[in-house]
């Protein structure tokens, strides 16, 4: 039995920490022997996954039985919230290290580079740039015609809908909360469903302009430092908006059995907290990224 | 909710026996304790590897190692002393001691304590697991730059992998200590009353969490650069190598206050204790260390003086360097200020607590002489930095470490640790940690490169010397042992629960040891 003493909440020992770690190696291991193609990598990448997936079930499982058997009072929720918190810091901090890299190849090792004659003479630098030995620039909507050729993807078609459908789903999940806290079900489930549903359609739109970036213009993550800070950045970025729109998910299943309560809904406010946050860094990209 | 208090205390001590209790711990003296072990485990793996290294430089001429083997030692020398014995033995006294300091019954977040933890061996059984691999381990040295670590093998992906389990494991570490500090004080514990210790894991756990993901980020772009195709370290692609330099040291140095502030923390604990009288100048020392952080984050290209940065950069980062010389200096004037008319014993922990003071100076000093532009062109790479950062992270550290172990060791266990012993590991560590270091000073100042396994005769006196202080430093260690292990044995006098006649705080007025379970309900501090 788990000790609940006072303001204090101290869990039993639990196996799943192990797990975790058992499954992350197996998923690290695997993806070492990936890159260096050993053949049976993907099956042992698969088991790390499917490890991972476990605990997180056994993991989470726990969680919400503590949560909903009202173990968790206000003084644990604080800690829960304040941990939240700095982890979200911490994922600016790993975003803010890809930006860093952006601000710095382009306003200062870029012109560098083309300052300097003794590497590669008569190069222009300028931004996007693949670098002296990658692909030429060309304008949007003119067909490559070579392989070195790119053209970016402008910010007024797709980025600028994708932005709206995410500042969109911030709104929807913000007026779910409100529905949550008037203690309307129905409308808690039609908002959060409705912040599910954007955070996929933005996935979906994303997978298309990646698709038509490598198939139409040229554009991969080997086209230079251009092609490598846009992938990695919104590579990034889409991996967490698929992370958070499933923790919105669960989260969504959970509202549908009942969980939460008006007053006592950290899972869902921590849910929506990292939906802000992605959202937030969209923002970042699309400034930096696609417009500026 | 009474229902369940009733219950628990039924319960009170129930727990897995055997390895079981190990594996599922959420309790923090437990996890304190796989965090302690593990540490001193990866300072012996480290240790013998620094010792290959020593031998290999006991003479010119390549004998002992192939440099290909050599350079893969100095890489896992550095990686594990930092991440696997520093850092993890630091966070192992938070785990013991900040609870009790703060008068909390456990951290904020126990199971993903316990995950910290055991991430911890997995992440280095695939740092180590390199060394076996076809083109063998890590060569590029720990700071990994590009384009030397994106070559290399299936080594270098495994070492990318381990620092991103590393990443996770220190973050989320970091979180658990700073909730716990903010959310689980006892009553009356505010935040100016907290006992140094405290306040500085406070901060290096902000650094831990702001600096991390950023080395995360930079081990990243050197993967995706070495298997997918990206070119950020590649001019060929508009990529520049020095780019890796400069988010490897944006995190770079604030790691390296993270690996001292838990230090300093312990040394304001030592220091008052022994001189029997209150630190000087608390608020100051708070004030300094919150300084030192900050600074921390704008100091990072002293370490990139030599790659071609313009000239206000230099100077930007060559002033930034030298104002951390200011807080620094503040911290070291309170320790001296508070044994001043104390009325001092010298126990073990009160010789490593001082000889930490005397011998971080050095290190510091070597510190200002590196961050002079000029003289580091000429300092720059050699082992004159090599001396600069044993001074500061073996006699500052580790070193501060031991005198923690032998200053918290009887709260810990209930026994004494022999003080005859003690103290002649005290003096056999000072002194060839010095015979060891020292005349690196002189090796780096006339020109003798790191991390070259062959030298030029000149230097042969000053490295043999060198390399007779690492085997006696090394052998020293194992008295270390000898004497953790007598403790915990319980053979040895009985501890009291006051252990030191001047020591202050709530973890002295629990028993030695404590109960399992510590201020289940919270005391109340004036
Ligand atoms: C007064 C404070 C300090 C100053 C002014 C200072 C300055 C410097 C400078 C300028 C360098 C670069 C030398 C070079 O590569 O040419 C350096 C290297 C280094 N410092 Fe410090 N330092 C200070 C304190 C510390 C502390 C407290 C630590 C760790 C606990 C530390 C650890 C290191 C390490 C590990 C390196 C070498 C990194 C490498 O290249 O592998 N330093 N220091
Ligand atoms: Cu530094």
């Amino acid at each position: 039995m788990s000790a609940s003493n006072g303001d204090y909440f101290l869990p039993d020992p639990s196996p799943w920490p192990l797990v975790a770690s058992v499954g992350l190696f197996t998923l690290a291991g695997g993806f070492v022997m990936l890159v260096n193609e050993v053949n049976m990598a993907p099956w042992v990448m698969l088991a790390g996954g499917l490890i991972i997936a476990f605990m997180m079930f056994g993991w989470f499982g726990i969680v919400v039985l503590e949560s909903e058997a009202g173990k968790y009072n206000a003084h644990v929720d604080v800690s829960f919230r304040m941990g939240m918190l700095w982890f979200i810091f911490s994922e600016v901090m790993f975003f803010g290290g890809f930006f860093g890299a952006l601000f710095y190849l382009r306003n200062l090792s870029i012109p560098w580079l083309a300052e300097t004659d003794i590497l590669w003479m008569g190069y222009e630098g300028g931004w996007p740039t693949a670098g002296p030995m990658g692909a030429e620039l060309i304008a949007a909507d003119t067909p490559i015609s070579s392989p070195s050729q790119f053209s970016t993807i402008g910010a007024w078609g797709i980025p600028v809908w994708n932005t709206l459908i995410l500042l969109s789903s911030s709104v929807t999940v913000t007026i779910a909360h409100w529905e949550l806290k008037k203690n309307n079900r129905l409308g808690l489930i039609v908002w959060l469903a409705i912040t599910v549903l954007l955070g996929f359609l933005f996935l979906y739109l994303q997978g298309f302009e990646y698709a038509h970036a490598y198939a139409d213009l040229g554009l991969t993550l080997g086209t230079g430092v251009y092609g490598a800070t846009f992938f990695m950045l919104t590579g990034f970025h889409g991996f967490h908006v698929t992370i958070g729109a499933i923790i919105l998910l669960v989260i969504l299943i959970r509202c549908i059995r009942g969980h939460f309560k008006p007053d006592h809904h950290f899972g869902f406010e921590a849910a929506a907290w990292y939906w802000h946050f992605v959202d937030t860094v969209w923002v970042g990209l699309f400034i930096f990224v696609y417009v500026v | 909710m009474s229902a369940a208090h009733t219950e628990a205390h039924d319960h009170h001590d129930h727990r897995p026996s055997g390895i079981m209790r190990w594996l599922t711990t959420t309790n923090h003296k437990d996890i304190g304790t796989m965090y302690l072990i593990f540490s001193l485990t990866m300072f012996f793996v480290g240790g013998i590897m620094a010792l290959a290294i020593r031998a290999e430089l006991f003479q010119p001429g390549l004998q002992v190692v192939n440099p290909e083997l050599f350079n893969s030692l100095t890489t896992l020398h550095a990686l594990i002393m930092i991440f696997g014995a520093i850092m993890p033995g630091f966070v192992g006294f938070a785990n013991w001691l900040i609870p009790m300091m703060i008068g909390a019954p456990d951290m904020a977040l126990p199971r993903m304590n316990n995950w910290s933890f055991w991430i911890l061996p997995f992440a280095f059984a695939l740092l180590l697991g390199s060394l076996f691999t076809v083109g063998g381990g890590p060569a590029s040295g720990w700071t990994l730059y590009a384009p030397l670590s994106v070559q290399g093998g299936a080594g270098v992906d495994m070492t990318i992998l381990s620092i991103h389990m590393m990443g996770i494991s220190s973050v989320l570490g970091a979180i658990n200590i700073i909730v716990t500090i903010m959310n689980m004080r006892a009553p009356g514990m505010n935040l100016m009353k907290m006992p140094l210790f405290v306040w500085t894991w406070l901060i290096t756990a902000f650094l831990l969490i702001a600096a991390m993901p950023v080395l995360a980020g930079a081990v990243t772009m050197l993967l995706t650069d070495r298997h997918f195709g990206t070119a950020f370290f590649d001019p060929a692609g508009g990529g520049d190598p020095v780019l890796f330099q400069h988010i490897f040291w944006f995190f770079g140095h604030p790691e390296v206050y993270i690996l001292i502030l838990p230090a300093f923390g312990i040394i304001s604990q030592i220091v008052p204790t022994f001189s029997r009288k209150p630190l000087f100048g608390y608020d100051s020392m708070v004030f300094a260390t919150a300084g030192i952080a900050f600074l921390s984050f704008i100091v990072w290209a002293h370490h990139m003086f030599t790659v071609g940065m313009p000239l206000a950069g230099e100077l930007f980062f060559m002033y930034a360097t030298m104002l951390i010389a200011v807080p620094t200096g503040v911290k070291v004037f309170n320790w001296v200020a508070t044994m001043w008319r104390g009325s001092i014993t010298l126990e073990t922990p009160m010789l490593f607590a001082l000889a930490v003071v005397f011998l971080f100076t050095i290190g510091g000093l070597s510190g200002l002489m590196l961050a002079i532009v000029p003289a580091d062109f000429q300092y720059h790479d050699t082992y004159f930095v090599v001396a600069h950062f044993h001074y500061v992270l073996f006699s500052g550290s580790i070193m501060a470490m031991m005198g923690a172990t032998y200053y918290w060791l009887p709260k810990w266990t209930g026994r004494m640790y022999s003080e005859g012993l003690g103290k002649t590991h005290f003096w056999l560590t000072t002194i060839f940690f010095n015979v060891t270091f020292f005349p690196q000073h002189f090796l780096g100042l006339a020109g003798m490169p790191r991390r070259i396994p062959d030298y030029s005769v000149q230097f042969t006196e000053f490295n043999i010397i060198s390399s007779i202080g690492a085997f006696g430093l090394g052998l020293a260690q194992l008295l270390f042992v000898y004497i953790i292990i007598q403790a915990v044995r319980g053979k040895n006098e009985k501890a009291t629960a006051q252990v030191w006649e001047g020591a202050d705080g709530l973890e002295w007025t629990v028993d030695s040891p404590p109960p399992y379970h510590t201020f289940e309900t919270p005391p109340t501090v004036k």
